[in-house]
């Protein structure tokens, strides 16, 4: 049995990869399915932070790929899903410690262990490491942000995962593009100063999958090391629910794609 | 103009002409995706060689390379300007 493997990517830094990994990841888990996420950028180490496992690194994926630990060594179980792993990324090597063999290995042992999920979290660029963490992915999930250095780099990134994919070398029908837009402001929508929804779908040529709203509760997701799919009073929390549903094939509509409406004392007095 | 008036101006709605820029460079970039690296130089030294005889802009000269099974389909076109064309001065 191998497992589906989504790589999530998006070509420009900061735009919200390792946050939505971590709920991505989260979220499948939550829905019951054996899950494990693997932090690409290896360097800069970053996806243990977001999960809150930071302190529980033993051992890395370039250890597993140089055969320095086993797979069952290094993978960290998450603390409130028993069905979900993280595996780090090395915080020591250079990204050549990456190989395609080496990274196919891990993917492939992974896939027989029973894992229904492998998320892949890409680091920013084109280079090795995001080349590698798309190559052999059957789902990819474009984070994009409303903003023109993000919406150019993901189209770049749509174009890349049409030809530099196993599946698309190999001719086995193409990598299911999925578009998430976040930090997304309707206000400044509505106001006409960001882009909206449709226009980065026109623009792309893509729907989204999701839209997350730009939301204070991430910064205080990743400041305590719980993703933020798991506060579920957040909007974002629960833009990210959506989202997960939808890849699973349920249908939701979208949600907080419209401005709050202001009451009579922040339009009077401002906020 | 008063003070009050310059404190309450609105910044002027950008969105539309990220989205305007952005439809123009993502098509571009489309167009030559995928294509060898000598296409720009090749663009603009095309571009030199038809200058000699017609009097047209970069943005007049579109390739376009395309993949058939087994084979790749090199596109020029060139949009001449209305009219005639620029004085010859090579004859």
């Amino acid at each position: 049995m191998s497992a589906e493997i989504i790589v999530v990517t998006s070509g420009k830094g900061g735009v919200g990869k390792t946050t939505t990994s971590a709920s991505l990841a989260t979220g499948l888990a939550m829905s019951g399915k054996k899950v494990a996420v693997i932090d690409f950028d290896v360097g800069l180490r970053n996806l243990d932070l977001i999960m809150g496992c930071e302190r529980r690194v033993v051992y890395d994926f370039v250890n597993v790929i140089q055969g320095e630990a086993t797979i069952k060594q290094s993978l960290i179980k998450d603390k409130r899903h028993e069905n979900l792993y993280v595996l780090a990324a090395s915080q020591t090597r250079d990204k050549d410690a990456l190989t395609q063999e080496g990274v196919e290995k891990v993917l492939d042992e992974l896939g027989k262990d029973g894992f229904d999920y492998i998320v892949c979290d890409s680091p920013a660029g084109i280079e090795k490491g995001a080349h590698l963490a798309m190559y052999f992915a059957d789902h990819a999930m474009v984070v994009v942000n409303p903003e023109v250095s993000s919406v150019r780099d993901s189209d770049r990134i749509l174009g890349l995962l049409a030809s530099k994919t196993r599946r698309a070398e190999k001719g086995d029908g193409a990598v299911t593009q999925h578009l998430l837009l976040t930090r997304y402001n309707p206000s400044r929508v509505e106001q006409g100063e960001m882009l909206s929804v449709k226009d980065v779908e026109e623009i792309l040529g893509i729907s989204v999958v999701g839209v997350i709203p730009e939301s204070e509760n991430v910064l205080a997701a990743s400041n305590s090391g719980v993703p933020v799919i798991l506060d579920e009073n957040s909007h974002a929390g629960q833009a990210y629910r959506d989202t997960v549903a939808r890849l699973l094939g349920e249908s939701r509509p979208m949600r907080f794609l419209d401005a709050p409406k202001k009451g009579f004392f922040q339009r009077v007095f401002g906020g | 103009m008063g003070i009050l008036d310059f404190l309450k101006r609105k910044p002027e709605p950008t969105a539309a002409v990220a989205k305007e820029r952005l439809r123009i460079i993502v098509a571009q970039e489309r167009s030559t995706r995928g294509a060898p690296d000598y296409l720009p130089v090749l663009r603009s030294e095309l571009l030199e060689v038809i200058k000699k005889y017609v009097n047209v802009d970069l943005e007049a000269i579109s390739i376009n390379v395309e993949r058939d099974s087994g084979h790749e389909v090199l596109e020029l076109s060139v949009a001449l300007p209305e009219g005639k064309a620029a004085q010859n001065p090579a004859t």
